[in-house]
């Protein structure tokens, strides 16, 4: 089985968030991670190659950093990779993107393509499906098992209050959901191979696409700003009998801040 | 040139789903304000009748597909009945709720009418007769403001609960447009095999209004047991941090956290949880913030509103009978 897995380098969870003085996101000193969900679809395709054969293939889109988090992917055990690395998509939106993911993964023709269902950057939870609709694949979103026979992926997905099991036949896209699996991590022997494992660069010219198509000028969507959130105050303390303590908070909640 | 602002009147068991009830409650306001029309739009079998529920939002139009095809929900049959109906009517702008169907519907649809799409917004505002939407990223952790000034229609998915909803403007007897649903039966390659429903029946956390969470303070599932007695008598949903799930206490969809869901509601009750960055990215935006934590040092308390420093096993039951008087009151 051919398994295409698309990873996002994306801020630690830990990170705080900054603007720098012209009011971008600021990225000085912020530990840069695979995007948690990513994880997951690596593990999977890991697991599937290990059941049934074949070759798991990682596709980004970023920069020279990124290589970083290519490595561990690749330490965990994945084949190769390919980044897709060019400045004109600094920038782009979920469609360039996608467009940009989608022309890559077409070239390594795969049976399988997996990936997190959100980053926990922008939080878009767009570029997955963008990119099943434009390789006009088939799709099971949020999914936390898959099984594979047959040539068809039975997956389940989480929806609100419910689980719907949900069968495609491949080629397919899923993107996986906390729950799917347990990452591994990466071996010391799996770090020294890594840094042997092909990982291919592209330009857009190399996949076929232009800036003008793909890149930031053609996104439709504008960000006008960042900002952050006011920070939150610490509020009233609460210490004593548990009975008054309890009583207090309820009378609070009714008195002052009108929520019961 | 594109016309209307559309409502995806998501629907759920031939009910319609508070955020779309939020959705056309606004969506009428921001038309008013400019000068559009409002159509909702309603997909799924034996539902002919939310007409008049969503007709009640003062919408001016309503499309309906009705269609034993499209009874459950999946993205490729749903995704072509609506692009059909975008490129037959060119509306300016469609709105759908940040739910499981529009998360998975809203970027295909949007790839394939060629159009931006913005999820998970927060806030919307109309500037210069273009709607500007604020959503959050870093789960929370900060804010952008993003509007899709050319491409049409422009898409976005709200998140539950964040816009509100009033009573329904009153009936304007809406024309009714029964879709014709065209479906290539080779075009539907998704078979739903089974869907298996959970049992509590309790509120979604991503739309409660009260949602009661519990962390690794805890102690094991069992001691749940308390918490949804609180949970009863709030008529909350009930949430857990990542360490309460790790620990296989509670199933996976009950995290909150930047890996878990983001949640809004307007009282969150954290009860033995550190609050760890990670998990304030999740309920930060809470309205109200209750702490229950024996350490006093704990993070949470930088966030809450109220905090009860003590053993939460003393206090959750006590809370529970304080909240059950006072609500029978
Ligand atoms: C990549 C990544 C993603 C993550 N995503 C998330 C996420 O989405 N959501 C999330 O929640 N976490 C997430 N985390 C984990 C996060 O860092 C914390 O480990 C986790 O939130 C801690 O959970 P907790 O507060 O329940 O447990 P702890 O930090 O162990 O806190 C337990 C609290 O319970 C209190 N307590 C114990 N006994 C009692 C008692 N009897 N009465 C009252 N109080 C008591 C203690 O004082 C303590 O404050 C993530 C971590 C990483 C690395």
């Amino acid at each position: 089985m051919n398994i295409v897995v698309c990873v996002k380098q994306t801020f630690d969870t830990e990170a705080k968030i900054a603007l720098t003085s012209d009011g971008k996101i600021d990225s000085t000193g912020v530990n840069l991670i695979m995007n948690p969900y990513d994880e997951f679809a690596v593990e999977e395709a890991l697991r599937i190659k290990e059941k049934v054969g074949g070759e798991v293939t990682l596709v980004s889109l970023g920069s020279k950093q990124t290589v970083d988090t290519i490595r561990q992917g690749l330490a965990m055990g994945a084949d190769k990779a390919v980044l897709i690395n060019d400045p004109a998509m600094e920038g782009a939106d979920s469609h360039g993107v996608a467009a940009a993911l989608a022309a890559a993964i077409k070239q390594l023709n795969p049976d399988l393509i997996l990936c997190g269902w959100v980053a926990i950057d922008d939080g878009a939870s767009q570029v997955a499906g963008r990119v099943a609709e434009i390789l006009d694949l088939p799709w099971v979103n949020v999914v936390t098992k898959i099984e594979i026979a047959d040539n068809k992926v039975v997956a389940h997905r989480e929806a609100e209050g419910q689980t719907e099991v949900i069968e495609v036949a491949l080629p397919a896209v899923i993107t996986a959901q906390k729950g799917l699996n347990e990452p591994r991590y990466p071996s010391l022997k799996g770090i020294m191979q890594a840094k042997k494992k092909e990982l291919k660069e592209l330009t857009l010219a190399d996949i076929g696409l232009d800036a003008a198509s793909v890149g930031a000028q053609a996104s439709q969507v504008k960000i006008l700003s960042y900002s952050l959130p006011e920070a939150r105050k610490a509020g009233k303390k609460l210490e004593g009998d548990p009975a008054d303590t309890a009583k207090e908070l309820v009378r609070l909640l009714r008195e002052e801040a009108k929520v019961i | 040139m594109a016309k209307g602002i559309w409502v995806f009147a998501e629907q759920k068991e031939g009910e319609l789903r508070k955020v779309a009830r939020e959705l056309l409650y606004n969506c009428r306001k921001f038309a008013d304000q400019m000068g559009e029309e409002v159509a909702a739009v309603i997909l799924g079998e034996g539902i002919s009748g939310l007409a008049q529920a969503v007709a009640d939002y003062g919408v001016d139009k309503v499309y309906v597909a009705d269609d034993s095809r499209l009874k459950d929900y999946t993205t490729d049959a749903y995704v072509a009945v609506l692009a059909d109906l975008i490129k037959a009517n060119q509306p300016a702008a469609i709105f759908f709720g940040n739910t499981g169907i529009g998360k998975d519907l809203a970027p295909r649809l949007a790839e394939r009418v060629g159009s931006g799409l913005m999820t998970d917004c927060t806030a919307v505002e109309i500037q210069d007769g273009n709607f500007v939407f604020t959503r959050p990223i870093y789960a929370g952790k900060a804010f952008t403001k993003v509007t899709c000034p050319e491409a049409r229609p422009v898409m976005v998915t709200m998140r539950p609960n964040v816009l509100g909803a009033g009573d329904p403007a009153g009936s304007k007897n809406p024309e009714t447009v029964k879709v014709d649903v065209q479906l290539d039966s080779s075009s539907l390659r998704q078979l739903v095999k089974e869907v298996v429903k959970k049992a509590s029946g309790r509120v979604e956390l991503t739309e409660a209004d009260i949602i009661v969470s519990g962390g690794r303070g805890m102690k094991g599932p069992e001691n749940f047991k308390i918490l949804e007695e609180l949970a009863d008598v709030l008529g909350a949903a009930v949430g857990a941090s990542r360490a309460a799930v790790d620990a296989g206490w509670r199933p996976h969809d009950d995290q909150v956290g930047q890996t878990g869901k983001t949640v809004s509601p307007t009282l969150y009750i954290a009860c033995g949880i550190s609050g760890a960055i990670q998990h304030l990215a999740g309920m930060g935006s809470s309205k109200f913030i209750v702490a229950i934590n024996k350490d006093p040092e704990a993070n949470i308390f930088n966030v809450a509103d109220y905090g009860i420093v003590d053993d939460l096993f003393k206090v959750v039951p006590l809370l529970t009978e304080e909240f059950k008087k006072a609500l029978a009151e």
